[in-house]
Formats: structure tokens, C-alpha cells, sequence
């Protein structure tokens, strides 16, 4: 069998539950983050498949403006982990609660 | 120095010129790769301890890196092993060995509701191959063959023509996310 755009997309989408129920069942906060990134690698993927199918480089681009934006995210949220780990010496993130009423 | 300069000389000049080069045991790469990728994927979500986590999603983001090859996509690719694998993951190793995981590790990993989170995830699995399913004409068979000599300068046109506003905003997206992540980090701002 040939292979397809299908087939990346298949793999994307595999990459993309996989992520998915990383960030909504794991309690490690640092975990969740990477769930996260494996999810908009899945986006990237996608992508890319599709700028190949489509002749153009738009999507190369694109995915290279996720990747920047992937790692401003990561940076932020890893900054906001360590704040919280110091005040409160856990990653769980069922103890992220605090503006719970 | 010159030795550096014979050698790199006679580097460029053997290269081929600018021809296509004809793809070999594509099915192979990519089953092996995809398995690579999602295995990995599987052991990010999975594993105890979160260096493993780490290190798995750094194999993962190889073997992408591989499919991205495949699909003619060198410089994205390259960005994908510079920047994610190799600044991203290090940041992530960083701020786990920054962090004590050690009681982490040994408590539940899973949350109380992971049967909500996975049945939602299932329930995703199927949109997705209802729409791949019914969508499957509108990827048609072989895609073309992109050229693949001119890839980075194609992209770094593109970049500084046509996308010059979403490159400087992303410019001042990563400044901002520098000056917010010191901010939070610190101890005395």
C-alpha cells in the first residue's frame, strides 16, 4: 500500500489521544507539560503532512512558529512550577487549589 | 586551520548537484519510526518517574523528527532536534532535577478520574476515524515530491517576505516569555 497522507495523519492523531490522556490523567504536573508538548507535536505533524501534500511551505512555516511558541509555553510553565513547588513542595496537581471556593 | 578549510572544501565539492534523490525502503522508515514515536509516547504518559517521562518524549520527538524528513521537510526537522529535543527537553530536565520528585514518584500517578479522561479520549479516537474515514478522497493517493535543495531557503524567504509580522511577534513572544519566566522564578523580585 502506498503510503498516504493518511497514514501521517493517523500517526498524528495516535500521538494526539496519547497526549491527551497524559494531561487528563496524570497527577505530576511536569508530566502534564509534557503531554502538552507531545500534543502540539501531533499539530506539527499534521502540518507538516499536509504542506507536503499541498506543494507549499506554509505549513513548514507554520510548524516552525508552534515550535518557537511551544518553548515560550514550556519556559513559562515550567516558571510557574517552580514558584508554586516552593511554596508548596508538591507536584501533584490535584493541590493546585487554591482558588477553588 | 587550513587543514579545516582543505577538508571542508573537499567536503562541499563532492556533494551532488542539485538532483532528487530517489526515497529507499520508505515503508520501512515510517512503520519503524511511527512505532518509535507513538511507543514513546506511550511510556511519556506512563512512567513512574518523570525523568523517564523525559527521556522517552526526547526519543519521541527524534523519531518526528525522522517523519519530518520523510516528508521532505529538512530545515523543519533540524529546528524540531535543535530547539525542541535539544533546548526544550533540557529545560524540562532541568526544572525536574530543580524540583524534588523524589515523593512524587511514590505516590499514585493517576488521577481519580482517568476512566472520565480516557473514555473522553476514545470518544475522540472515534471522531477522528469518522472524519479520516469519510474524508479519506480528499487525500489523494502519492503526494507530489517536493523539491528538497532549496527547502531552508524556500522557508527563510518565506519567512522574511510573506510572514515577516507572525516572526517579529513570535520575536517578542519569546521576549516576554523570557522576562515572565524569570519573574516567577526568582526568589525576591
Amino acid at each position: 500500500m502506498e503510503l498516504t497522507t493518511l497514514h501521517y495523519l493517523v500517526v498524528a492523531a495516535a500521538l494526539f489521544i496519547i497526549g491527551t490522556i497524559g494531561v487528563l490523567t496524570r497527577r505530576n504536573v511536569v508530566v502534564v507539560l509534557m503531554s502538552i508538548e507531545l500534543i502540539l507535536n501531533a499539530v506539527n505533524l499534521n502540518l507538516v503532512a499536509f504542506s507536503r501534500l499541498y506543494n507549499g511551505l506554509n505549513g513548514q512555516i507554520f510548524s516552525i512558529f508552534i515550535v518557537a511558541d511551544a518553548a515560550a509555553e514550556a519556559a513559562v510553565g515550567l516558571g510557574i512550577l517552580i514558584a508554586f513547588f516552593r511554596n508548596k513542595e508538591t507536584v501533584n496537581i490535584d493541590e493546585v487549589d487554591l482558588l477553588k471556593w | 586551520m587550513t587543514l579545516l578549510a582543505t577538508a571542508v572544501t573537499f567536503v562541499f565539492a563532492l556533494e551532488p548537484a542539485a538532483q532528487a534523490m530517489t526515497p529507499v525502503a520508505t515503508h520501512f522508515f515510517f512503520y519503524l519510526l511511527s512505532a518509535v514515536a507513538i511507543i514513546s509516547a506511550v511510556f511519556v504518559i506512563t512512567r513512574r518517574s518523570a525523568v523517564h517521562s523525559a527521556l522517552a518524549l526526547i526519543v519521541s520527538l527524534l523519531a518526528l523528527a525522522g517523519l519530518y524528513l520523510m516528508l521532505y521537510a529538512p530545515f523543519v526537522a533540524a529546528v524540531q532536534i535543535v530547539v525542541y529535543a535539544g533546548g526544550i527537553m533540557v529545560l524540562f530536565l532541568f526544572v525536574i532535577m530543580l524540583v524534588n520528585l523524589e515523593l512524587a514518584a511514590k505516590e499514585a500517578q493517576f488521577n481519580k478520574q482517568w476512566i472520565a479522561g480516557v473514555l473522553a479520549a476514545v470518544c475522540l479516537a472515534a471522531l477522528f476515524a469518522v472524519v479520516y474515514y469519510k474524508g479519506a478522497a480528499l487525500f489523494p493517493g502519492t503526494p507530489l515530491t517536493l523539491a528538497e535543495t532549496d527547502n531552508t531557503q524556500r522557508i527563510g524567504i518565506g519567512l522574511y517576505q510573506t510572514y515577516v509580522l507572525p516572526f517579529e511577534i513570535a520575536s517578542l513572544l519569546l521576549l516576554v516569555a523570557i522576562v515572565g519566566a524569570v519573574v516567577m522564578a526568582k526568589k525576591k523580585i
